[in-house]
């Protein structure tokens, strides 16, 4: 398999219930050792389409291709080669982390010798060394969403698809389970597909992302890429935090020659929102500082994640109308 | 299809297990440590032992009686109990009927909506495990287990009656036995399959517990009444009736009542626990009464079960359609609740 071969390909790949439809003609590529991410809000389709690519449920129309197999008639080999980590992952409360993967080894055909290593491997990786012999039920939601991720890696698979992998997690277990995330892929290799609604963690992790809203995917590509796509015009959108009552700085931005808009913002009072041509930026900035105002931010708009999605998410929702409701 | 990658460029993974094998190994070793197991041994197993304790002086004088004859043995199962005794237990027989069913209710009931509840069946079922294996595996496990229980508790009453009351089993007497055995387990493994129905059904393990329970309450205490209004209604037979009219009326209402598995449960012990009995319809007793032949001839064991075969084939036909509704039901559900 070459560097960029395509893992995961679907062509058209639609699901429709009755009077619903999941996903819409869905085309999308990953390759491997590509961390992709899926990001959308809850019931945009996001699951069903990691059903659909594990043969957990039919399509109702166009392919899915997984290492080169169709997951609706070679669901079995599909899944050997594919880890999967379900949204609000589940396990045998009796049993302990260690058992609970066991089984998921038995199930695998991985012999028992083979399975000890790598499952001792496994929990010190997602740091659950010192509790792998405690019952699951003792266990908090992080953990467990930990063991989940161990669980999908026991079958040592190629493919790795994580449905919400950070939900739950507490802020400095996200960090070490996106790093692990992004080893895997880059370092052996190993192709994630992830879905999530955090926009901030899919940015850090994703190499190439795809927007889904209500059953379709509105844009596909890199962070820069979707962000590029975005800018209207020669003029950038600048964002200025300010101390104190930004209606003082108003009129002394505005007077800078290329600034287009000088605006507060909505929803952070704090902010003064700045539309102007890219060159002008230092001399409205010097003619800040000139006037004693020192900014604490100063960042350009629209290169975040939140903010790419955002647009696109209220784009599509007036393109749909009162159509989708939700 | 397009041109596909070959698979070739997978790593060698070995052969996959047969998955139901796994999942049903994995289910009997939950169910054995656990509590429910432990429970309904000692329940049944206590019953079993006091059963044939409240009989033990009747099957002594039997036994001085009719010295030899084939079948004593089993009177461990089946001997009513002296009528002296106001207080006592029914015949082991008796027991396991109106027992069993809470056995396979008691494996059967959370099988497949606890998976759901603890979200581990998307997980479950995304290893490379066909979807009946989960049911298949858990059903099989059921089974197992329920043997297991009934196996140790009949060599239990076995064994008491070999040591303290001195009987010994004829061959013929433990192939009846071993017979009766594997059909109490597709008896209890009717209501396991029923269990498991309401399990697939009921999102909520409680509501499918009362379900079933509800359905062994109507069959075993109000199913009688019911049948026989019903048998009434098609084969009246009022005051003045005529024996025929009577008899018709009893074949009816025997009829509807062996479309229960308790009833098929039954006739299947009387027959195949006792050598004697030599049929189970009314026109056959009429018959046998009128010819006054003697009831003490005793029938080898192939006779037996040919005279209860339809029975039988009743019997595992219930179990096997219960278990398809619920095997079915299973598989045209979404992964997602």
């Amino acid at each position: 398999m070459t560097a960029d071969a395509v893992v995961i390909r679907t062509v058209g790949l639609s699901k429709v219930y009755p009077g619903h439809v999941a996903v819409r003609s869905l085309d999308l590529e990953v390759r491997r050792g590509e961390v992709f991410g899926l990001l959308g809000p809850n019931g945009a389709g996001k699951t069903t389409t990691i059903l659909m690519l594990l043969g957990l449920t039919e399509p109702t129309g166009g392919t899915a291709e997984v290492l080169g197999l169709d997951p609706a008639r070679n669901p079995l080999k599909v899944k050997r080669h594919v880890g999967y980590l379900p949204d609000n992952v589940g396990f045998y409360g009796s049993l302990s982390a260690r058992e609970n993967l066991r089984y998921t080894a038995r199930l695998n055909g991985i012999p028992e010798k083979v399975a000890d290593a790598r499952i001792a491997d496994l929990l010190r990786t997602v740091g659950l060394a010192d509790a792998g012999e405690r019952p699951v039920e003792a266990y908090s939601r992080g953990m467990r969403q930990r063991l989940g991720l161990a669980d999908a890696l026991v079958k040592s698979p190629s493919v790795i698809i994580l449905d919400e992998p950070t939900t739950s997690i507490d802020p400095v277990g996200v960090v070490e389970v996106l790093d692990l995330v992004r080893s895997l892929a880059h370092d052996q290799g190993v192709s994630v597909l992830l879905s999530s609604h955090l926009l901030h963690q899919v940015q850090q992790v994703c190499d190439r992302i795809a927007i889904f809203v209500s059953g379709d995917v509105v844009a596909m590509g890199t962070v820069a890429e979707l962000a590029a796509r975005q800018q209207r015009g020669a003029n950038v959108v600048v964002e200025i935090g300010l101390e104190g009552d930004p209606s003082v700085a108003v009129p002394i931005v505005a007077a800078v020659p290329g600034v287009a808009s000088v605006d507060r913002d909505p929803q952070d009072h704090r902010l003064l929102v700045v539309t102007l041509a890219p060159e002008a930026r230092a001399t409205a900035l010097s003619a800040l500082l000139g006037a004693g105002i020192v900014p604490w931010l100063v960042r350009d708009r629209g290169m975040e994640l939140d903010e790419i999605y955002q647009r696109y998410f209220a784009a599509s929702a007036a393109a749909s109308g009162t159509e989708e409701a939700a | 299809m397009s041109a596909q990658t070959p698979a070739a460029g997978l790593p060698e993974t070995g052969r996959i297990p047969a998955g139901w094998r796994v999942v049903a190994g994995k289910e009997l070793t939950d169910h054995v440590v656990s509590i429910r197991f432990l429970l309904l041994l000692i329940m049944l197993g206590a019953l079993g032992v006091g059963a044939i304790y409240t009989v033990s002086g009747s099957i002594r004088d039997a036994a001085a009686q009719v010295s030899g004859a084939r079948g004593i043995f089993l009177y461990l199962f089946t001997l009513n109990p002296p009528t002296s005794l106001s207080q006592s237990l029914p015949p082991f027989v008796q027991l396991v009927g109106f027992v069993g069913p809470l056995m396979g209710i008691a494996f059967g009931f959370s099988s497949i909506n606890a998976e759901r509840a603890d979200g581990t069946l998307p997980r479950l079922l995304s290893q490379p495990i066909h979807r009946d294996d989960v049911i298949n595996g858990k059903f099989v496990a059921g089974l197992a287990v329920i043997a297991l229980i009934l196996g140790v508790v009949i060599l239990f009453i076995s064994a008491i009656g070999i040591i303290r009351l001195g009987l010994v089993p004829a061959p013929d007497d433990i192939l009846r036995l071993f017979a009766w055995y594997v059909l109490t387990v597709v008896y209890v493994g009717f209501w396991l399959a029923l269990a498991t129905l309401a399990s697939v059904v009921f999102r909520n393990s409680g509501t499918a517990f009362f379900a079933v329970l509800a359905v062994w309450l109507i069959l075993t205490f109000f199913g009688g009444t019911v049948i026989d209004a019903i048998g009434g209604f098609l084969a009246p037979a009022g005051q003045g009736a005529s024996v025929a009219e009577q008899i018709r009326r009893a074949e009816v209402v025997q009829t509807l009542h062996r479309a229960t598995p308790n009833r098929l449960f039954a006739e299947i012990g009387q027959v195949l626990l006792d050598p004697r009995v030599q049929t189970v319809d009314i026109q056959g007793i009429l018959q046998l009464r009128s010819t006054n032949r003697s009831l003490a001839t005793v029938l080898p064991i192939g006779q037996s079960l040919l005279i209860i075969w339809p029975q039988v084939v009743g019997l595992i036909a219930l179990t096997s359609l219960c278990f398809a509704a619920a095997y079915v039901t299973f598989m045209r559900q979404e992964v997602r609740a």
